[in-house]
């Protein structure tokens, strides 16, 4: 990598520059380099998105501006940060703890993924602001608050004066993004690494963050570093686009060419594997078809009346009403798409069809089998024909047993096989049907890659033959590359066992893909079903429009003039 | 399908396969040196301990060579070359057959908790509700009581205080037990009671398994991992137990066995008359058998946690990252530790390493 350093722009020196930056980890395995060359400069007032896969180095490199690598890594290359007046300009690589410290907050400072851990859960909100003004100077308290209320106003919180003093439990998580942002913001530093700032919101509450991200640029003249696995988020976002694989740069480009005409593969694999909206109306049309001719009978494989789930309070407090009269149906070899935020109550529902929830009132009628008060011992015969794919790969597989064992446990339950060994043969099919090698079979979970296990989850999955699959975000830990091929194999698998399926997900153009028939659940409710089409094309809920509006598409001229209609909605709204 | 491509698994050496040996090898620096130390104390303990009829010149009870008395209290000299005790024995005799003592209280009582705390806690962290609460409630209360005191009743239950080789060893053996079996309680149930949440059990669920598969089959394996530890810990808590009993003269008899604690105690008087050498040696012994073992559990309890581990700093040499399939070290456990690390270093990197 011989790029870039060193591009002047005008009489504007670039904020940061990062210059063949090399970062090897030291490893029981030996020395790993996560960072392989990388050249990258960031001019002010610029948002730069730098996205690839994981373990492509992206957070690595982007954490490095801060300083902030393990003290397992060895870095070598140059980042020269300047100050947003231009006074100062530091090396990071190879600065020392003390002066680190002095930049970070002042020059540059960082937005987490996750805000309810990034915040210190026992202290105010305006203590949390005012620690970081007070660490970089000697402000007075008063002084401090003050500062701590004008930058929470400005990043739009309601009501500052009075919320100053709440604790981070007592805000939603897209305000407590705003406030990690507020914190970030308050020295005024001429750059911020923002790392995967929205992965952890729902689609609505990304929208307004990406907004305000957007406005921190033209109000606050604020160069940003973006790292992101989400090509809506980089569409709707960056000026820029860096694209990393396996720790190099594979491109850069401003973000409309890198959209309209992306030049290496890797971009154009990358741009490919995500998912539209409209994609699957063509495919769920024909699959509709191919199974009415199937069917053969009409009962439906699962069927709720006025489902409720509530969940026990604590003493003296009401219990939390998870789900409230939700109403659907699920026909023999149908997949049915659920989507909805995250408190939606979509995988409780999914866990109570799986007879891991208790059903609080309602009818839910499963496999002909009535699942309100049902003892486990009457369910059990049912489990043979319910599959279940959990949501993190990682964890649904014990890690002491081999992928061979795995798939086999539920033949072994069911009495179909004696032991692992003489459910091999089986085994062996089932790991074919997910196109994994029989070799993989004798490896341990964590020596699979997240899309190989969860390949062999399906494979566990169908190990039966179930009726019913159920699918709780089967893909959201998923990257986008691997997530576009999971989902291929989930279609050929439903197309040649034809189960029913439950499909979970909070992603719209994921459940579009798949889907035959589509219900939103908002707050616990079902607030609109039918066919993708009627879904996704002319959606009657304000929440579905609003859902739908928000969803960032990879295309930044599209999703410009999407988010003026969002915004139009939401004036409509407030 | 790139990602498929099936590669042959790298077969882990002979030498990372033995235990102790990979973690030597993993370590630098001092928690290396606490391993290597705490290892070459305790192979010397228990190297004692067995071959300990070879190993002492005399017997623990013998009184005398060739008819002729050994005589009391005699300094250190060429015939008992750490002296003789008030009582007549010989001291580095003695010294010698304790280890043999030790180990044995040792391993009769970790045996008789260890099943049953781990029993215990699965049972009660798996199913919960009642059960689990008065299970806990009456480990609390055993807490609640000083060990020893629990040590020298059931002693006094089990033997009338006094007692032959047997009946002490059980006696102190089984009044650790009844210490001990909260202790594995509380931790297997800690670890069952997050088990029972993580996804694999619940898969294991759903697909219809009844519960004693899934405790033993998906909960037990997972839920063993801090054992090594605690159970290090517990050998040299049971060692000072027994030491402890012997020391208040609760322990076993003379001509039963030889014992560091009653010799320490027998040795009382001797300190003020500036008789050294029957009290030093008994106590380096205990210090020395308690250090070794705690040494090495807490420097395996370090190893095994990749945020505590110690590394060397990574060289970049400019060569080309390994791939990880073909990693120098590529043993079946790195990979995970690998990724473990990556995300708990993020953290903290203030840690000193």
């Amino acid at each position: 990598m011989s790029a870039v350093p060193t591009d002047i722009q005008g009489d504007e020196p670039d904020i940061v520059s990062i210059v063949d930056l090399r970062v090897t980890f030291a490893t029981d395995a030996g020395a790993v380099r996560a960072v392989d060359g990388v050249s990258i400069a960031v001019r002010p007032r610029e948002i730069v998105a730098i996205v690839g896969e994981s373990g492509s180095g992206k957070s690595v490199t982007a954490k490095s501006i801060l300083g902030l690598v393990p003290a397992t890594a060895t870095s070598s290359g140059s980042i020269l940060l300047r100050s947003r007046d231009r006074s100062r300009t530091t090396d990071i690589v190879g600065a020392g703890s003390g002066t680190l410290r002095s930049l970070r907050g002042e020059d540059v400072a960082m937005v987490f993924q996750e805000p309810s851990t990034a915040l210190n859960p026992v202290y105010t909100v305006g203590w949390q602001i005012a620690e970081g003004i007070r660490a970089h100077g000697s402000t007075s308290r008063a002084e401090a608050k003050k500062q701590a209320i004008d930058i929470l106003r400005r990043v739009g919180i309601p009501d500052p004066e009075t919320r100053v003093n709440y604790y981070p439990h007592q805000f939603s998580g897209g305000q407590k993004q705003r406030v990690v942002i507020a914190m970030a913001l308050v020295l005024n530093p001429g750059l911020i690494v923002a790392d995967e700032p929205t992965t952890a919101l729902d689609v609505t509450v990304q929208a307004e963050i990406l907004d305000l991200l957007r406005r921190l640029r033209d109000e606050f003249d604020t160069a940003i570093v973006l790292i992101t696995h989400n090509m809506g988020v980089v569409a709707d976002l960056a000026d820029r686009v860096v694209v990393m694989y396996q720790g190099k740069v594979v491109e850069e480009a401003d973000s409309r060419t890198l959209f309209a005409s992306p030049q290496a593969d890797y971009t154009k694999q990358l741009l490919a594997a995500v998912p539209h909206i409209g994609q699957g109306e063509a495919r769920a049309a024909v699959r509709t078809q191919e199974r009415l001719e199937r069917a053969s009978s009409t009962t439906p494989v699962v069927a709720a009346r006025d489902l409720v789930i509530e969940y026990p309070g604590r003493l003296g407090r009401g219990g939390f009403r998870a789900v409230n009269g939700v109403s659907f149906e699920i026909k023999e070899g149908e997949v049915l798409g659920l989507v909805g935020e995250s408190g939606s109550g979509k995988t409780t529902i999914g866990r109570a069809i799986a007879g891991l929830s208790k059903v609080t009132g309602g009818s839910l009628n499963v496999l002909g089998r009535e699942m309100l008060g049902i003892k486990e011992r009457s369910f059990r015969s049912a489990r043979v024909d319910i599959g279940f794919v959990f949501q993190d790969p990682a964890s649904s597989f014990n890690p002491l047993l081999t992928i061979a064992e795995c798939v086999a446990e539920p033949l072994v339950v069911h009495g179909r096989a004696t032991d692992a060994r003489d459910a091999r043969a089986q085994v062996d099919e089932l790991l074919e049907a997910v196109q994994l090698p029989r070799a993989f079979g004798d490896r341990y979970p964590h020596e699979l890659s997240g899309g190989q296990r969860q390949r062999a989850s399906l494979a566990r999955s169908i190990a039966l033959r179930p009726k019913l699959l159920i699918a709780d975000e089967p893909t959201s830990a998923l990257d986008v590359s691997v997530q576009a091929r999971v989902l291929e194999l989930f279609t050929e698998l439903q197309r040649e066992f034809g189960f029913a399926s439950l499909f979970i997900s909070h992603d719209l153009a994921v459940v579009d893909m798949l889907a035959d028939r589509i219900a939103v659940l908002y707050k616990g409710e079902l607030v609109e079903e039918g066919t993708g089409a009627q879904v996704l094309g002319s959606p009657s809920h304000p929440y579905t429009q609003r859902l739908l509006a928000s969803l960032p598409v990879p295309d930044p001229a599209e999703q410009e003039t999407r988010r003026e209609a969002l915004h139009r909605l939401q004036a409509v709204d407030g | 399908m790139t990602d498929t491509t099936a590669r042959p698994r790298p077969r882990r050496s002979l030498a990372t396969r033995i235990p102790l040996f990979a973690q030597v090898r993993s370590s630098i620096g001092l928690q290396r040196g606490m391993l290597v130390a705490g290892l070459v104390i305790t192979g010397v303990f228990v190297i004692t301990a067995i071959f300990a009829p070879l190993l002492a010149p005399y017997g623990f009870a013998q009184l005398r060579a060739d008819g002729t008395p050994f005589g009391a209290q005699e300094a250190p000299n060429a015939e008992h070359l750490l002296g003789t005790t008030v009582g007549g024995y010989d001291v580095l005799s003695r010294v010698i057959w304790g280890a043999q003592t030790a180990i044995l209280t040792i391993v009769v009582s970790v045996i008789l908790s260890i099943f049953a705390g781990i029993f215990l806690g699965l049972v009660s962290g798996y199913i919960g509700g009642w059960l689990d609460r008065v299970l806990v409630v009456v480990c609390d209360a055993i807490y609640a009581f000083p060990s020893l005191l629990l040590a020298i009743v059931m002693s006094i239950v089990i033997s009338g205080g006094q007692s032959n080789l047997f009946g002490g060893i059980l006696a102190a053996s089984i009044s650790i037990t009844v210490v001990f079996i909260p202790q594995y309680f509380r931790v297997i149930r800690a670890e069952t009671v997050r088990i029972k949440s993580e996804a694999y059990v619940e898969s294991a669920k759903v697909i219809g398994t009844r519960a004693p598969r899934i405790v033993f089959r998906h909960v037990l394996r997972n839920a063993t991992r801090s054992l090594p530890l605690l159970l290090t810990l517990n050998s040299s808590e049971a060692l000072l137990t027994l030491a402890g009993l012997g020391f208040l003269g609760f322990g076993i008899e003379p001509s039963a066995a030889a014992e560091w604690g009653y010799d320490l105690n027998k040795s009382l008087s001797d300190v003020t008359s500036g008789i050294w050498w029957t009290s030093l040696f008994p106590g380096l012994a205990i210090v020395l058998a308690v250090l070794g073992i705690t040494l090495l559990g807490e420097s395996l309890n370090d190893l095994a946690d990749p945020r505590l581990r110690g590394r060397r700093a990574a060289l970049d040499t400019g060569a080309p990252a390994p791939d990880n399939g073909a990693a120098p070290h590529g043993s079946a456990a790195s990979g995970q530790a690998v990724v473990a690390d990556d995300r708990a270093t993020t953290n903290d990197e203030e840690r000193v390493s």
